[in-house]
């Protein structure tokens, strides 16, 4: 069914255009004398020079962390490999040596990568991780000159992350 | 500089080493130059000025890294354009796809040549070309910068230029009548067509005053002739992409886009030639103050270009305010607002003049 | 499951309600078995059909019911003509409770519920829940039930009991006994299937404990049964240990290639990787189980020195196209003095197909060299072959002596061209050296040896799990196996390879053509029922 709308009357002032011009005009040049001497505050960030600081909760590139002793958190369960939904994640895990510090722990990942060319930044990984070892921080701008190098290893991925206290102390006393 | 030059060109005459068609073809030329650079530069940072300005109107910074100021930013923007790839797309109708550029530019830079920009400079006049019918020449200029543009849309053998050319055409036409009828009070009063004489004839009272609605229609019609916004139609991004230059890149675009900006500056030159006094300076009596000097003729040059920069900055000004008529409020107005007010300014004026007789 | 008893017709029935659900049972059947005929399925983890019952985990409590009796020894009817019936007041456990005449089950009710809340509550208590770094994550009985039945939270505040972890039972066996839940699967399995009783449970309450008796260890070719049978992650396999989970893996129907039993198997392979082989159940080949020595028989299939391209050893060319017009070649100059060497590893399909390529070109000899080795009185064959039957109903002449029947025919210049599928023929005992006096030698196989090494023509074919096709065991049972992905690199299907030799309008031949116009010119396959075969086999008579 088709739906007329009535086209407003207009008055003789509005059909002459000339007011509604005048005060748009009146309207843009108070912006533009504002601007030009600077009599208000600027919300534009010059780009490379400022920056915008990342609001909490701030998805960036995922990293792995470790934890205060030092220990790599990952224990290669891959469930952020199975959750990944670009599938760029890829965990080849092996067992601990024996004589390792951590040997209770039995498993590590031997090869940790993230391809960012796949990357949704979704945040999956992080929320599947048992380990709380897979933290999406703050870099979000990731740039490189193959594609190679956006596919970040282990040593990357680890050096991004830095450390975080583990809360839940769950391989202590293994 | 210029003063030094002249200097020297009368110099030159004076010891007898020039025959006067030859001296006339120097000064000749040294004022196209003069005129052309001026307008290429004022084209260059017209183009900066607007991006600023609108960035001003919505609380942005605009251009601001190249420079200081982004003063240097024309330059950035002319070497990227030059520097680009020359794309000559497989589908277009060759020739005219090159012409049309050139066809743009050509009739903004050959009408600034009837407009007188100052008195005298040396004893010579400061119009490149005195003529007696110099409004015709205007008119007759403007209407050749359509074909630019048709022949732009039609060439590019694609669907939105097509349609941005059409449009152009249509718009033009239709305009070219308003303002053609806008100005017929305007020579009624100064009694010429030469436009150095209508400047004279303004040095007691402006013509806007004398003629505002013929000047509010000239106005509206420059606008459109100028396809600027609200009557941006043949571009129209939101509905045709870019419009009639959709298929140009490079410098092919470059001179589309420095036609535009090279038409706003002649309209502007017109618009204060025929309704604000030319290069008079109002209320001072320049002359007798600095006498008939190299000094006067520069304070009326500078004063022409000063009241052709506040023009300049009215076209950015409604541009960045304005939104664009829809197609048939374009016809509404130009064929059954304008027109009739055009045709009413022409019996008005007839009838005042009549009633001093 | 299938219904052994039922076969023989004079078995008693008895007819009880399952979750108001009426099902008729062969007598002796447990409630768990009632049940699952009924269309329920009631957890458990210590009951394992072909095991005795165990009946030690509690999580198949269920509640059991009987009719009320009248003093006339007549079952009490309500008002609208059922039965009465009287709840036992304690739950039951399901697998060792035998379904009974009239009797009543209830699988879902409040009581059950409860019951099964607080036996997972209990089996948590110990566990170290370290699914992330557990092997059985993903297909952990503990997992599952814990999910679909538990509470959700432990109120154990107390410390865990700590027990020895990785601790190696065998060669290919690793416990993790904190994981464990003293079901005791594995200790029945090695006492009544293996017959090699090593495992016991060890101290008393929750510090008990599964481990070797003292001086022994868990070697027997069946100890990675045990990691099957066991439903959490305490037994792992050293050999699957930590290299992939289980949910990334593609399962597969496929057959043991590793002798002539045929054991029914689930191929689990990620991205062209074969991580693991599984026993599927089948209980007219191999139950639920398969020997340690063919489930860890698949690593020659990743192998780094698969042949992934065609090669013609004179121009070194390595392209399809030339290598098989070389091939034609060959055998068209050869014609009538070709030897056909085929495999017990070919199967039904390929070996058709060389039967074809045999007359197309004359075959003088058509031979497969035996391949035997010690077997078992459980799975093990000692032909080691999985197709030695389908060989010689294709009319292949089998045996130990193929050999030196091959030589002969050689000495006697009866034979120029010799065709090799997955066989090696300096193996098989002829000598290298009248084998370089051959005019031509094809090879199609899947790893170098002698004889690929020699041969004019190398064809890459694929191993079973690339392929589908059927074997024979050696019960004379057809069985088919099916691809789990593509052969490596340019490496062909063995049945795509003989379906352009023949030359001439040769098309890629389709693995369903194929077999239909085998079965059409094979009496023994005739009238093959075609559901059957593909999941469990069909007995062929010849």
């Amino acid at each position: 069914m088709a739906i007329i709308t009535p086209r407003p009357q207009l008055t003789l002032a509005e059909r002459l255009y000339l007011p509604a011009i005048v005060s748009g005009m009146w309207l843009t040049i108070r912006h533009f004398f504002v601007n030009l001497l600077g009599l208000k505050k600027k919300f534009t960030l010059e780009y490379p020079d400022e920056k915008c600081p990342p609001p909490p909760g701030c998805r960036g590139a995922p990293t792995l962390v470790r934890d205060e002793d030092g220990r790599e958190k990952c224990v290669a369960c891959q469930l952020c490999e199975f959750v990944c939904p670009p599938r760029a994640i890829r965990v080849t895990p092996e067992a601990l040596p024996p004589g390792s510090r951590h040997a209770k722990i039995e498993k590590r990942p031997a090869a940790f990568e993230i391809n960012m060319l796949r990357c949704i930044y979704c945040g999956f990984c992080q929320e599947v991780c048992p380990e709380e070892a897979i933290f999406l921080r703050e870099k979000t701008i990731l740039t490189g000159a193959s594609r190679r190098e956006l596919v970040h290893d282990k040593q990357r991925l680890l050096a991004l992350g830095g450390s975080r206290p583990d809360s839940v102390k769950k391989w202590k006393d293994k | 500089m210029v003063n030094h030059a002249a200097d020297i060109v009368v110099h030159w005459v004076q010891a007898g080493m020039a025959t006067p068609w030859l001296v006339w073809l120097v000064i000749t030329l040294m004022k196209c130059g003069a005129v052309v650079g001026v307008m290429m530069g004022m084209v260059a940072y017209t183009v900066l000025a607007e991006r600023r300005f609108c960035a001003f109107i919505q609380d942005r910074l605009g251009p601001n890294r190249v420079g200081p100021f982004g003063l240097l930013q024309p330059v950035a923007d002319g070497m990227k354009l030059f520097l680009k790839e020359n794309v000559l797309p497989g589908h277009v109708n060759k020739v005219y796809y090159v012409l049309a550029p050139a066809i743009t530019l050509f009739p903004a830079l050959a009408t600034i040549a009837v407009i007188p920009f100052g008195n005298r400079l040396g004893g010579e006049k400061m119009v490149i070309a005195d003529l007696n019918v110099g409004i015709l020449w205007v008119f007759s200029l403007a209407a050749l910068g359509v074909y630019g543009i048709v022949l732009a849309g039609w060439a590019s053998n694609s669907k939105y230029p097509f349609i941005g050319g059409v449009r152009s055409a249509a718009q033009l036409i239709s305009y070219e009548l308003a303002m053609g009828l806008s100005v017929i009070g305007v020579f009624m009063l100064a009694g010429s067509l030469n436009l150095g004489q209508v400047v004279e004839y303004q040095s007691h009272c402006w013509l806007v005053l004398k003629q505002p609605l013929g000047f509010l229609i000239f106005m509206v019609a420059m606008f459109a002739e100028t396809n600027r916004t609200p009557f941006d139609l043949p571009e129209g991004e939101q509905e045709l992409a870019a419009g009639y230059n959709t298929e140009y890149g490079s410098m092919k675009f470059a001179l589309f886009f420095m036609g535009e900006y090279a038409n706003m500056v002649v309209a502007s030159a017109v618009m204060v030639t025929l309704f604000f006094g030319g290069w008079q300076v109002p209320f001072i009596p320049v002359e007798q103050w600095l006498g008939c000097s190299w000094l006067s003729g520069m304070v009326y040059i500078g004063c022409f270009l000063a009241k052709l920069a506040a023009f300049l900055f009215l076209f950015i000004w409604v541009r960045w305010t304005l939104p664009r008529f829809r197609y048939d409020q374009l016809m509404n107005l130009g064929w059954k607002v304008l027109l009739p007010l055009g045709l009413l300014n022409i019996l008005l004026t007839a009838l005042v003049l009549a009633g001093q007789r | 499951m299938a219904d052994p008893v039922s076969k023989t017709s004079a078995v008693e029935r008895v007819n009880l309600t399952v979750d108001g659900r009426a099902v008729s049972v062969p007598k002796g059947w447990n409630l768990i078995q009632a049940a699952r005929k009924a269309g329920f399925h009631v957890p458990h983890y210590c009951y394992h059909e072909k095991l005795s019952v165990g009946g030690n985990c509690r999580m198949c409590l269920v509640e059991v019911g009987l009719p009320r009796m009248g003093p006339d020894r007549k079952p009490v009817l309500k008002a609208d003509g059922t039965p009465e019936i009287g709840w036992l007041p304690r739950p039951q456990i399901g697998c060792a409770t035998q379904a009974g005449e009239g009797m009543s089950v209830r699988l879902n009710s409040q009581l059950v519920k409860e019951c099964r809340r607080s036996v997972l509550e209990f089996l948590l208590i110990n566990h170290p829940l370290d699914c992330p770094i557990c092997d059985q994550a993903g297909e952990c009985k503990l997992q599952e039930y814990a999910f679909q039945y538990g509470g959700g939270e432990s109120r154990f505040v107390e410390e865990k009991e700590r027990k020895p972890k990785k601790v190696e039972l065998g060669p290919r066996v690793t416990l993790d006994d904190e994981r464990c839940i003293l079901c005791t699967r594995c200790v029945r399995f090695c006492r009544e299937i293996a017959r090699d009783d090593v495992l016991g449970i060890f101290n008393r309450g929750s510090h008990s404990y599964i481990s070797c008796y003292p001086g022994r260890k868990l070697e027997n070719n069946y100890s990675l049964n045990t990691v099957d049978l066991c439903p959490v992650g305490a037994l792992t396999s050293t050999d699957f240990r930590f290299k992939m989970r289980v949910w990334f893996l593609k399962e597969t129907s496929s057959l043991c290639a590793s002798c002539a039993r045929g054991c029914n198997i689930t191929v689990g392979s990620r991205e062209g990787v074969v991580h693991r082989f599984k026993p599927r159940c089948n209980d007219a080949v191999n139950s639920h189980w398969m020997c340690d020595e063919g489930r860890l028989n698949y690593k020659w299939i990743n192998d780094e020195r698969r042949l992934k391209k065609p090669l013609i050893r004179a121009s070194g060319s390595a392209k399809w196209d030339e290598a098989l017009a070389a091939a034609r070649d060959a055998l068209v100059r050869n014609r009538g003095r070709v030897a056909i060497l085929a495999s017990g590893q070919c199967s039904c399909e390929e070996l058709f197909l060389l039967k074809k390529l045999a007359e197309t070109y004359g075959a003088v000899v058509k031979l497969a060299p035996a391949h035997e080795g010690p077997g078992d009185n459980l799975l093990v064959e000692t032909d080691k072959t999985p197709n030695m039957n389908g060989v010689r109903l294709m009319g292949f002449e089998a045996g130990r002596e193929v050999g030196a029947k091959l030589s002969d025919a050689m000495a006697k210049g009866e034979v120029a061209a010799l065709v090799a599928v997955r066989e090696c023929a300096v193996a098989a005992g002829v000598d290298a050296g009248a084998l370089k006096k051959m005019d031509a030698i094809l090879a199609i196989d899947v790893l170098p040896s002698p004889t690929v090494e020699m041969a004019s023509v190398v064809l890459p074919g694929a191993a079973h799990v690339e392929k589908t096709g059927t074997f024979i065991n050696f019960q004379r049972r057809l069985q088919r196996f099916h691809p789990a992905f593509a052969p490596p690199g340019e490496a062909r299907t063995d049945l795509w390879i003989l379906g352009q030799l023949p030359g001439g309008d040769s098309k890629p031949l389709d693995y369903e053509k194929v077999f239909n116009r085998m079965c059409g010119e094979t009496p023994a396959f005739q009238a093959l029922p075609w559901e059957p075969l593909t999941e469990k086999g069909v007995e062929v008579e010849w």
